[in-house]
């Protein structure tokens, strides 16, 4: 099948990337772009390994197209450090346990900063309704629940973080239904 | 050994997981190299078939195909174990189950090979198929493999008895008998498996695999390819998740491999997630008939045992889970008398193998039922009932295991008072329960799996001019923390911050031999090799602390990075001048550190199955809250307490734990293969399920300190330990809470509700009635 040349915005660089009509960021991202941070644990929407966040918002990249995120703000794992520091959610992943073998870390990451920007001190339970798309099999979530606590209050101290997305997420964003409605908990009860 | 230790005990991250959280750590399908290949497999339709023919010959001749292989490429038979080597790179004359490889495509792209593999043509001739354990008890027309017992399907039968179990049973003031029937697992890693063979310039051949087990498959890879060792290389990459299941040598690997070396180009192969169900590897689904022998006084006077474990397709670790469902059963109590039958069958299913908890999971559940079944026919408190009768530090069991250090006791008192235990047992309303369990495991198998006097761990560290103390050891992190175990050892020992410590465990061409993840091996035998290579380091610091001062080097102690002497605070000179002065006309320091099990065990056949050099204790309490209306068991709230010896990263401990206490509900409440003959109905995470964040009840870590005397500054394992006692824990809980024991697992609701639908017609009988709940 041909390929389109698409232009995805991903950390605030452009990479031009051909893709197939049927490719998704998650493809596009680790075989495009190089950016092999983001995972790919189930590519059938069910773990979220796959998270990046799509004009702010937490989308899974293995049911996104790539041909549809053309020109939105695409943000993954490696462009979150900045400023000779790593990102707070990154840094209190790692001091409170909330990554074993790692691979659903990025996800987890990802989901947690956008939830942070949004609610920034959310309680226990809005975290796990956060997180709920996202499997871990290594830490029973425990750890990955007390790292966005402290993460929430690192960033509560520091005061800010980058305010004009959540201005813009909150203006409205997407109305993709797909992206909004990623909010499926994958382990919903029998 | 009462020390103030500075780094071993504290919470560190785990020294791989800066690399996680920004994405940098790679994985199996991270690797990259310029012209690789894809390869994609064909997989056997059928579950019990003969190949009459493959043709190739149009998918070789298709554009973007480079080279296609089957079994009669490489039919060498490989295995994990020596005794069992019942697989092939590739099926060569007939397929075992569906998902079984018949061959495999190397081609420019994904697409290319995708369209490749279906343009093979298999000719099969079906053949008669099993899929039941009870099928191959006895002589079958066409058993799964020739090497069978008797013509039958078993592959693996054990037969122990010590003391006299008849005797006990006649003896018995009690003797409860059940007989449970348990679901298949499977691990659940959220990293599908993905390897790359790269053909080396030199005519070498690397493997970049997320194993657990590298150096098994080192040899598996040199036995098919027919290379020797030296000319193999294999390179762990990170692993996204273990559990057991990526502690096989897989047919995968060779495959990957045997295009590299024909095409002469990189090749990259990787799962989608229904492979990994197709293949599975998980824990064995099977039967457990068993019976516990107890006196008037709560005495335990002996337990017999039953298993029959469903192995599927083929050998794995069978063997080892055959005698680990009998042996890991001789703790935590003292049982005198001890009866077990054995028998592993082959079904036409996707193999089983070894999976967190091996082969003591499903037993474990059987036992501490039984146990509570006991307690109940006595009026002893379960608790109590345990505490009477559980092994001591120091001893023995039966079997002849050496039981060293041993903290159940405080386990089980821990739990107890932790939890408000005796507020609540018998107490809580109907449909609320709780419930209490022992569990029990190796700290490492203490025998290799290769009879070899190469000793099962080896650390080497060097240090050079810039101070920092790189480990090698092929000690496999995927994820648990053995990387950081090193680390810590280290730094503990030099008196140096962790920060100064780096581990390459990776490289098989660079990395002393160690035997890998599995057996929970690590943090016992890695732990001591790591602190046997930095006392030795210590060492030279310490004699180059001597020239420099004139003090005497046994004096010195190393702390801050600074080398002190004991008897006077005012001698003392900088790390990095002791280590300035020992390279002097010397060169960079190196040091070897290694760990052996000690010779131990009794004479019979089968002594050695379960020895290891120390084992672990655990307790859990598990309170549940059973939905009265449709049988549905939410587990609300879960205390375990594990004795680790001692914890060395507090932090890694808790995190073993609690993911322990994950794992082990979900198959306690969810988790199962579903299978229609031979053909797996749920291959993804949708159907089969495993714990969210909501189902995961809140959960009590106690670490328990029982300071082994032979471990790494006291320590143990806390990997897998922790799982065994939670099932039986949540099952005790459930029966607190309705009255219902659950024989199967995991615990169906729609059997729950069919036992409350019985309650509510008995209803005037019951001490607990419907009225307590307000109906
Ligand atoms: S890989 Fe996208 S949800 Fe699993
Ligand atoms: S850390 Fe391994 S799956 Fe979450």
């Amino acid at each position: 099948m041909s390929k389109t040349l698409v232009t995805l915005h991903v950390n605030e660089r452009a990479y031009e990337v051909a893709v197939r009509p049927q490719d998704t960021l998650a493809l596009a991202l680790r075989d495009g772009c190089g950016l092999t941070g983001t995972k790919v644990g189930c590519d059938l929407g069910t773990c979220g390994c796959c998270t990046v966040l799509v004009d702010g918002r937490p989308v899974l990249g293995c049911l996104t197209l790539a041909l549809e995120v053309e020109g939105r703000r695409i943000e993954t794992i490696e462009g979150l450090a900045g400023a000779e520091r790593l990102h707070p959610v990154q840094k209190a992943f790692a001091e409170c346990g909330g990554s074993q073998c790692g691979y659903c870390t990025p996800g987890f990451v990802m989901t947690s900063v956008a939830l942070l920007r949004t609610n920034g001190a959310p309680s226990r339970d809005e975290i796990k309704e956060a997180i709920a798309g996202n499997l871990c099999r290594c830490t029973g979530y425990a750890k990955i629940v007390d790292a966005v606590e402290q993460a929430a209050t690192e960033l509560r101290q520091a005061g800010n973080e980058a305010s004009p997305t959540t201005d813009a997420h909150r203006s409205g964003g997407s109305n993709d239904a797909r992206l909004q409605g990623r909010r499926q908990p994958a382990t919903a009860r029998r | 050994m009462t020390q103030d230790f500075k780094v071993v005990g504290s919470r560190p991250p785990l020294v791989d997981s800066w690399k996680k959280v920004t994405g940098q750590a790679v994985y199996g399908d991270d690797v990259r190299f310029p012209n690789t290949l894809i390869c994609r497999l064909l997989r056997s339709t059928q579950p019990h078939a003969r190949i009459l023919r493959i043709d190739t010959s149009r998918a070789a001749a298709m554009p973007g195909v480079r080279a296609v292989v089957t079994g009669a490429d490489a039919p060498a038979r490989f295995g994990v174990l020596p005794i069992s080597q019942d697989e092939e790179a590739m099926a060569t004359d007939k397929v075992r189950y569906i998902g079984d490889i018949v061959a495999a495509v190397a081609a420019d792209d994904e697409a290319a090979a995708a369209a490749a593999v279906d343009a093979i043509e298999v000719v099969y001739e079906k053949l008669p198929e099993y899929f039941t354990t009870a099928e191959g008890l006895d002589p079958v027309e066409e058993p799964i493999h020739a090497w069978t017992v008797d013509g039958s399907n078993v592959q693996k039968r054990v037969d122990q008895h010590f003391g006299d179990m008849d005797g006990a049973l006649e003896q018995a003031a009690v003797k409860p008998r059940a007989f449970f029937d348990f679901i298949g697992v499977g691990h659940a890693f959220t990293e599908p498996h993905a390897v790359t063979a790269v053909p080396e310039a030199d005519g070498r051949l690397s493997l970049y695999t997320p194993t657990q087990v590298p150096h098994y498959v080192h040899r598996a890879l040199a036995k098919v390819l027919d290379m020797p060792l030296h000319r193999v290389r294999v390179f762990r990459t990170a692993v996204g998740g273990g559990f057991g299941g990526k502690s096989d040598p897989f047919p995968h690997e060779m495959c990957a491999c045997l295009l590299a070396r024909r095409t002469q180009q990189p090749v990259r192969l990787t799962f989608d997630l229904e492979e990994i169900f197709l293949t599975n590897r998980g824990r064995h689904p099977g039967t457990y008939d068993v019976q516990v022998a107890f006196d008037e006084h709560g005495r335990m006077l002996g337990l017999d045992a039953a298993a029959i474990i469903d192995g599927g397709a083929f050998a794995s670790f069978g063997v080892v889970t055959t005698y680990y469902n009998g042996v890991l059963s001789q703790g935590p109590y003292k049982i005198p008398n001890f009866r077990y039958s054995g028998r592993r069958v082959y079904t036409n299913k996707a193999p089983c193998g070894a999976m967190r908890g091996h082969g003591a999971v499903n037993a474990r559940y059987a036992i501490e039922s039984v146990i509570d079944m006991a307690a109940e026919e006595l009026r002893i408190d379960p608790i109590e009932l345990r505490l009477r009768n559980v092994l001591e530090p120091y001893s023995k069991t039966t079997n002849e295991f050496r039981i060293t250090s041993n903290g159940i006791r405080e386990c089980l008192e821990r739990v107890r008072d932790e939890t408000g235990w005796q507020g609540k047992k018998g107490k809580l309303p109907l449909g609320k329960g709780i419930g209490v369990a022992c569990g029990f495991f190796i700290s490492g198998s203490a025998l290799p799996i290769h009879k070899t006097r190469t000793p099962q761990s080896t650390v080497h560290l060097q240090i050079d001019i810039y101070g920092g103390i790189t480990a090698h050891s092929q000690g496999a992190e995927i994820g648990q923390g053995s990387d950081t175990v090193i680390a810590i050892a280290v730094a503990e020992v030099l008196g140096v911050p962790l920060d100064f410590v780096r581990v390459r465990s990776e490289d098989s061409d660079t990395a002393p031999l160690d035997l890998g993840a599995y057996s929970s091996r690590g943090c016992f035998m890695i732990g001591n090799a790591a602190r046997e290579a930095a006392l030795v380091i210590r060492d030279k610091l310490a004699r180059a602390a001597e020239r420099l001062t004139g003090h005497a080097a046994g004096d010195f102690d190393f702390r801050d990075a600074e080398v002190f002497a004991r008897s006077d605070a005012s001698v003392r000179v900088s790390y990095f001048e002791a280590l300035t002065e020992a390279l002097a006309d010397n060169g960079a320091l190196i040091a070897k550190g290694w760990y052996q099990s000690p010779r131990m065990g009794g004479t019979f056949k089968g002594a050695g199955a379960g020895l290891a050099p120390a084992y672990s204790f655990s307790a859990c309490i598990a309170e549940v809250d059973v939905d009265l209306e449709t049988g549905l068991v939410k587990c609300t709230a879960m205390a375990l307490a594990h004795d680790c010896g001692r914890a060395l990263n507090r932090l890694a401990v808790e995190g073993q734990i609690e993911g322990c206490m994950h794992m082990g509900l979900g198959q306690a409440l969810l988790e199962e293969m579903r299978y229609d003959r031979g053909r797996i109905t749920n291959p993804n995470l949708l159907d089969y399920k495993i714990l969210g964040p909501f189902e995961t009840p809140d959960m009590k870590v106690i670490i328990v300190e029982s300071e082994d005397k032979e471990g790494p500054f006291g320590g143990k394992e806390a990997g897998e330990g922790p799982l065994i006692c939670v099932l039986p824990a949540l099952g005790n809980a459930l029966y607190d809470a309705v009255g219902y024991r659950s024989r199967q697992l995991p615990v169906r609701p729609e059997r729950v509700f069919e036992h409350l639908r019985k309650l509510r017609r008995a209803e005037a009988g019951m001490s607990k009635t419907w009225g307590a709940t307000g109906r």
